[in-house]
């Protein structure tokens, strides 16, 4: 490599090559890296400990927690790595669910979905709702983010919130699937192998697929894709001036993020056994904005934090008042005011740049 | 083939009762250092615009070599080989100085659409980005954020993320401002090296940096080209000496 000589060359009165090029980087057992081990392990080890007690209602609640988690995931990547405040990813997690539901209602009927121009069947199958959802999801996102993503600040968090809303009245004024009553789903979808009725299963599954979110948006971060996401959310100038067009990267970063959001939903429908408008109204796109902000923006924590405090205090506080959305509120308040980087941010301290 | 690298054909730019360029036209050969030199708000930053597609020109057409950019996207300027720093600096600021520089390395290699690989650790990205910022003699600030560089770091980063591009034109709107008698004298012999390898069109205010660098100069004032030439024809030029060096005198 005749780069490498000149390189060292250059490079030799102060370092050698390697160290030159490469930053220091800190160990991986730090404080984030515990706090962050902690978390995980907890979410893992009080569902499966519920299980063996018999409290069965407190392996769901973990499930429900790691999906919305995994939703929020989703959400983070457009919000805090991409910079694309979407206040619309409830329809990503609305269709994912409609996705479930309605693929259900036609394997347990024996109806098919559509007849023309071909037949197309439900289906029962957990793999095949996913890898449904995912696309459709993906797709819709594409067409959303093709017209959103021209448009930047309160417009883009408008028109983002507009779409939504478009599918939020079409879902609940089509009476095939339940309009706004919703569309129960008698028979959780199966997956192969395994007995995806157990709660304790079905939690392990959840967490598989919260931990590949995760993993997956760390890894595309680091990469060449990761880079220009992150300099056309902090300088979209710069990463024009430097030869890359900054459209279609968010784009495609949306369109996953999407994907993410709406795998998230078709999880959760089958969790409830129930689908309804409500996973595609407004509410839900703030709630997730808000775990977001609680947990840190851009954190890759920062969305499971944030929807451990968000849906511990939903059920704990719900519970006890029905005004909790006061506590929430104040909490939300003194995350904004003294812990800008969220509740990841204060326990593990700030993040590196490199 | 000529030796015409860059090149303004008859630019018109209006900002509402403004017009900011009057019929521009001025090129930018091989090998040389052509200074755009004017008084505040003459139009030059808005001129860099055009060229390099941050704004869009009313009238007329920009050739990089036979390619006519008039309509291309900034980015699409830049990977066919135009590099350009800013009036005020525009980099990533959290960011070291590495990553900035390294995105325009990238830009060159393929599309960025590669999800897998960490940058951290290629090869391929960090050996070109060091070397261009020990051309700038930056590699010591590889791993510095930007927002820990003063002013005139700042400025020089800016010119080894347009050297990461390898351009065929670098366009450098005011680099010496910041930089102190030292810096910019370093800068100068920087450019002068620089130039045998990619034309300069160069905005400065230095007038001692650009008497002593530049090979054409032309001045702008009021949007329009009065004056061109050669440092002794400009400096002696009665209609430049009013407008622009006035009492001020170089
Ligand atoms: N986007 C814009 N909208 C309206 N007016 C603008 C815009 N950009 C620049 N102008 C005006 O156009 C004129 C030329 O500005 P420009 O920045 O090109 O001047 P300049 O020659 O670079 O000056 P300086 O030496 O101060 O950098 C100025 O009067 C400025 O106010
Ligand atoms: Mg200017």
């Amino acid at each position: 490599m005749t780069n490498n000589t000149s390189l060292t060359n250059g490079a030799s009165q102060a370092a050698t090559a390697d160290t030159a090029l490469v930053p220091k980087t800190g160990s991986h057992f730090d404080r984030k890296g515990l706090v962050q081990m902690a978390l995980l392990g907890l979410l893992l080890l009080v569902p499966v400990a519920a299980y063996f007690l018999g409290h069965i209602y407190y392996v769901n609640l973990a499930s429900r927690i790691t999906i919305i988690a995994m939703a929020a995931v989703g959400l983070n990547l457009a919000i805090g790595y991409g910079g694309m405040v979407s206040f619309g990813h409830a329809a990503y997690f609305g269709l994912g669910g409609y996705v479930a539901g309605i693929s259900a209602y036609h394997a347990f009927d024996l109806t098919p979905f559509m007849t023309w121009p071909f037949s197309l069947p439900g289906s029962d199958s957990l793999l095949v709702v996913w890898l449904v959802a995912a696309l459709l999801c993906a797709l819709l996102a594409l067409a959303i983010g093709a017209i959103s993503l021209r448009t930047t600040g309160v417009y883009f968090i408008m028109i983002t919130l507009a779409f939504a809303q478009m599918i939020y009245y079409f879902a609940n004024s089509w009476p095939t699937y339940g309009g706004e009553d919703g569309l129960p789903i008698y028979i959780r979808n199966t997956l192969p192998l395994v007995d995806s009725s157990n709660a304790l299963t079905y939690f392990l599954i959840c967490f598989v697929g919260l931990v590949l979110a995760m993993a997956i948006t760390s890894r595309l971060m680091k990469s060449r894709f990761g880079a220009a996401l992150t300099m056309a959310r902090l300088n979209d100038v710069r990463l024009a001036t430097a030869g890359i067009s900054p459209y279609p990267i968010r784009l495609v970063a949306f369109v996953i993020s999407a994907a993410i959001t709406g795998l998230a939903g078709a999880l959760y429908a089958d969790l409830n056994g129930f689908v309804s408008p409500n996973m595609l109204s407004w509410h839900f796109s703030g709630e997730l904005m808000v775990i977001v902000i609680l947990g840190g923006v851009g954190r890759l924590y920062g969305p499971l934090a944030g929807a451990v405090l968000f849906v511990m205090m939903e059920t704990f506080l719900g519970g006890v008042t029905q005004y909790w959305q006061l506590f929430l509120g104040l909490v939300l308040l003194g995350v904004v005011l003294f812990a800008k980087h969220g509740v990841m941010g204060w326990l593990a301290g700030r993040e590196r740049n490199e | 083939m000529s030796d015409i690298v860059l090149s303004l054909q008859k630019l018109h730019k209006r900002f509402g009762a403004l017009q900011a360029t009057q019929d521009v036209s001025l090129d930018l050969q091989q090998g040389e250092i052509h200074a755009l030199i004017g008084p505040n708000g003459a139009g030059k930053s808005t001129l860099i615009g055009q060229i390099a597609g941050n704004i869009r020109p009313d009238e007329g057409r920009v050739f990089l070599a036979d390619t006519e950019i008039t309509s291309m996207s900034i980015a699409q300027r830049a990977r066919l080989g135009l590099g350009r720093s800013f009036q005020v600096s525009s980099l990533a600021e959290p960011l070291s100085v590495m990553r900035n520089v390294m995105m325009g390395v990238q830009a060159l290699q393929s599309h960025s659409f590669r999800f897998w690989k960490p940058v951290a650790r290629d090869r391929h990205l960090l050996e070109p980005a060091y070397a261009a910022l020990e051309r700038m003699q930056l590699s010591h600030r590889a791993w510095t954020p930007v927002f820990e560089l003063s002013h005139g770091e700042r400025r020089q980063v800016e010119v080894a993320c347009a050297l990461a591009l390898k351009p065929r034109a670098l366009l450098l709107d005011e680099p010496m401002a910041g930089l102190g008698p030292e810096g910019s004298a370093k800068l100068t012999e920087l450019l002068e090296a620089l130039k045998l390898e990619v034309p300069i069109l160069l905005i400065e205010h230095d007038m001692e940096a650009v008497f002593r660098l530049a090979d054409r100069i032309s001045v702008l004032v009021s949007g329009s080209v009065i004056a061109h030439g050669d440092s002794q024809a400009i400096r002696q030029d009665p209609r430049v000496r009013e407008a622009y060096l006035g009492d001020s005198d170089a």
